[in-house]
């Protein structure tokens, strides 16, 4: 036994020692700095590079701060910036093109594309900004017990079926509030109406220009739809986000949910929740308006950058490390931390959702350089139609004309 | 004190006045007037883990050579202070057009952004601050005259809003108040409606966030209070005692007037913290239901991805302003006070 142990612990260290030294790190002596959010796979994917390339740079530090949005422009600005690379998703990408401050990486990808296959690439009108290495996206979450007890026998698909759902548990007397979303007033009330809106097939913009168009038959529709959603929410909705609905969800008081992919795992685990809950939980594609129709949801995507205002080889040598970090067994070691991109992937029960989701054609958040004032406008200004102090119409009336007064001052409408 | 002289004595004080206060608010008077230049887009196709989609960019070419020549951005003169996120001048005057009545037009004119937010700010401020006088003196006369064993462990105990962290006290408060916290859920009991949140109600979540800046600004004006009453002259209490004023005279003729000068002061200060209320809109959560000039400050600078400093600017001013017009009447009082007592005193 302790032979059989012994063997494979050299092996794995023979393999780990092999894999650092077969790391191509790219030039050596460079200072690598790294700007990231806070969650498990971020530092896996960064714990990852540090150990390949770590030794090999003369300074590799890391800066993992769920503020990272709010500091990320103004950290990049100087020259030489303070990180040499953010760590960032789709409506963060455009925050930081918007200044330009990330460069494009075609000769990169080109020269270290080992571990990158071209569905990682986020192109922008022909140019690499970034590459992807894991999937997020809201959608269903359902408690496949309850929904026994109520009578439904199959995980609504469609926002009819959801209703149905969260009213026949509500008949039944098991749950006054059956249904769980993110509404918090602001960016999270925004997102969510954008899945719905997405899912009615709406569109923000008029294409190639930035003049709102949400206050359309589809963006009616959208919030006829959230409204009916919201009367099976707890009535403290409005101040609930992901850690309040995850909280509700694993203390068994929800049975249907609209909830981030990415709660997946830390709700099917073993902790912070009973057997009950966690046995019964299935993730499901986001429900769409009609059967087979979009799902309603935003995809997202995580992916590294690399700052403009950095000297080229320090640009080359944190490609190069964080890249060296996208290998089968960092995926493996953490698989079910995040719906990797990568090779070496095994989907499991918490990827069911968001594989779904996609699968079903669902849209990505868009990459539009204005979607930031838009989604601010949603988030503070359709409040008062779900209170039942406006029409639905004069609600999105009030985002068009709040997000026209932010864009104007934005310079993106004249 | 000579001309000379005072000059040099006030110089670093002066100094050090204009370095952080005066300078800081003219930097942030400029950023106001301008808004940012035109941002050219142009159409281009992303491409991703998801599929390939037309969109736009900023095409950052045509806006360099604009940026660099004005750094500070397009100059905008007083139009963002009137435009639908501020004073609100044109849609305000389409509005009394349109409504039919005066109620209608209000209740428009409430759903203006910058008008919602001045509605709770002023009413926050015309609440808390007389509640914080009042009973503040009340808690200093009654500490004044408890026991002296007892008086060290109440003033410590009567200090504790004020010295935990005010965020981290409304964030205490806001999970005791949820359905499933200790306040909400005896609520929910007491009045036997178990749908009962204070969360989800407007006028209850405005009258938690004022209960919030009682509590929480109550022991600056009692220990500003009691260190007042420290100060009573003795004499005159006692002449007022052997003419057989009952306790509620001697408060009334002899201590509050005593402590006028000090009332002053915390109104003062607290129409400058209450003007500015911030930190409990955050940590309740409450923006569905009530947000102040502050709390549309911090969502201009965050919230929308790249942040809109000419607004927030803007809305910063018209704070300082705001601050300003509800001063004046308590400094003009206590400058006709100083020179009424001046006058006598010559």
């Amino acid at each position: 036994m302790f032979l059989k142990t012994f063997a494979i612990t050299g092996a794995v260290a023979g393999l780990l020692g092999s894999a650092a030294f077969a790391a191509d790190c790219g030039p050596e002596g460079q200072s690598i700095r790294i700007l990231a959010s806070d969650f498990p796979a971020i530092h896996a994917l960064v714990d990852a590079a540090e150990a390949n390339c770590g030794a090999q740079a003369a300074e590799f530090s890391r800066n993992h701060t769920t503020e990272a949005r709010t500091i990320m422009n103004a950290a990049l600005t100087p020259d030489p910036a303070e990180y040499t690379s953010v760590i960032l998703a789709n409506s963060t990408l455009t925050q930081l093109m918007n200044d330009d401050l990330v460069r494009p990486l075609n000769d990169l990808v080109e020269k270290y594309s080992a571990n990158i296959k071209p569905n990682q690439l986020i192109t922008i009108g022909g140019d690499v900004m970034a590459v992807a290495f894991m999937a997020n996206s809201q959608h269903l979450f359902a408690r496949t017990d309850i929904l026994a007890e109520a009578g439904i026998d199959s995980v609504p698909a469609t926002y009819d079926e959801l209703l149905a759902a969260a009213e026949a548990i509500r008949a039944a007397g098991i749950m006054d509030h059956p249904l769980v979303m993110n509404m918090q007033t602001g960016w999270n009330l925004g997102e969510t109406y954008n899945l719905i809106f997405l899912g009615h097939g709406g569109q923000f913009f008029e294409p190639g220009t930035a003049v709102p168009t949400v206050n359309s038959p589809e963006g009616i529709a959208a919030l006829e739809t959230l409204k009916a959603l919201v009367a099976y929410a707890h009535p403290d909705y409005l101040t609930q986000a992901s850690n309040e609905t995850q909280g509700l969800w694993e203390a068994g008081q929800a049975a249907l949910g609209l909830m981030w992919g990415s709660r997946g795992s830390a709700i099917l685990d073993d902790e912070g929740s009973s057997p009950e809950v966690t046995e019964n939980t299935v993730l499901a594609a986001a429900p769409s308006v009609e059967p087979g129709g979009i799902p309603g949801a935003t995809l997202w995507w995580d992916g590294i950058s690399i700052a403009r205002n950095v000297s080229d080889a320090e640009a080359e040598a944190t490609f190069a490390a964080l890249v060296s970090g996208m290998t089968p067994d960092m995926v493996a070691a953490n698989n079910d931390d995040a719906v990797w991109l990568l090779d070496g992937f095994t989907p499991g029960p918490a990827a069911a959702g968001v594989a779904a989701t996609a699968r079903g054609g669902a849209k990505p958040y868009p990459m539009i350089p204005q979607i930031g004032i838009m989604h601010n406008a949603l988030g503070a200004e359709l409040v008062d139609y779900l209170k039942g102090e406006e029409t639905a119409e004069q609600a999105l009336a009030d985002v068009e004309a709040a997000y026209t007064t932010a864009a104007k001052e934005a310079g993106f409408l004249q | 004190m000579k001309d000379r002289t005072f000059f040099w004595f006030i110089l670093p004080t002066l100094s050090a006045m204009i370095l952080f206060i005066a300078l800081p608010i003219v930097s942030v008077f400029v950023q106001s007037l301008h808004i940012q230049h035109e941002q050219v887009l142009v159409v281009s196709e992303s491409c991703g883990p998801f599929g390939c989609e037309e969109t736009s960019a900023v095409d950052q070419e045509a806006t360099r050579a604009l940026r660099e020549a004005q750094p500070l951005g397009k100059f905008n003169g007083l139009r963002t202070y009137i435009n639908r996120s501020h004073l609100a001048f044109a849609e305000i005057a389409e509005e009394w057009r349109a409504a039919d009545s005066l109620g209608t037009f209000l209740a428009r004119v409430y759903n203006l952004p910058f008008y919602k937010a001045l509605a709770f700010t002023l009413t926050y401020t015309a609440v808390v601050t007389p509640f914080v006088l009042a009973l503040g003196l009340a808690v200093a006369v009654g500490v004044n005259s408890l026991p002296k064993l007892l008086k060290g462990p109440t003033i410590f105990v009567s200090l504790l809003p004020m010295i935990v962290t005010p965020l981290v006290g409304s964030l205490i408060l806001f999970w005791m108040v949820d359905g499933d916290g200790v306040i909400g859920a005896t609520l929910q009991r007491v009045f036997d409606d178990p749908s009962l949140s204070l969360k989800a109600s407007p006028t209850l979540t405005w009258i938690m966030l004022m209960v919030y800046g009682i509590w929480h600004s109550l022991p600056f004006s009692f220990i500003v209070f009691y260190a007042g009453l420290q100060t009573v002259p003795k004499d005159t209490m006692e002449a007022a005692m052997i003419d057989g004023a009952t306790t509620w005279q001697r408060l009334r003729f002899v201590t509050i007037p005593h402590l006028a000068p000090l009332a002053t002061f915390v109104t003062l200060m607290q129409l400058m913290d209450n003007f500015r209320v911030f930190e409990p809109i955050i940590s309740f959560q409450a923006q569905a239901h009530a947000t102040s000039l502050s709390v549309v400050i911090f969502n201009d600078l965050r919230e929308s991805g790249n942040p809109l400093y000419g607004s927030a600017g803007a809305t910063s001013m018209m704070t300082i302003i705001g601050v300003a017009i509800l001063l004046t009447p308590v400094l003009i009082r206590t400058w006709k006070a100083g020179r009424a007592s001046a006058a006598k005193a010559h």
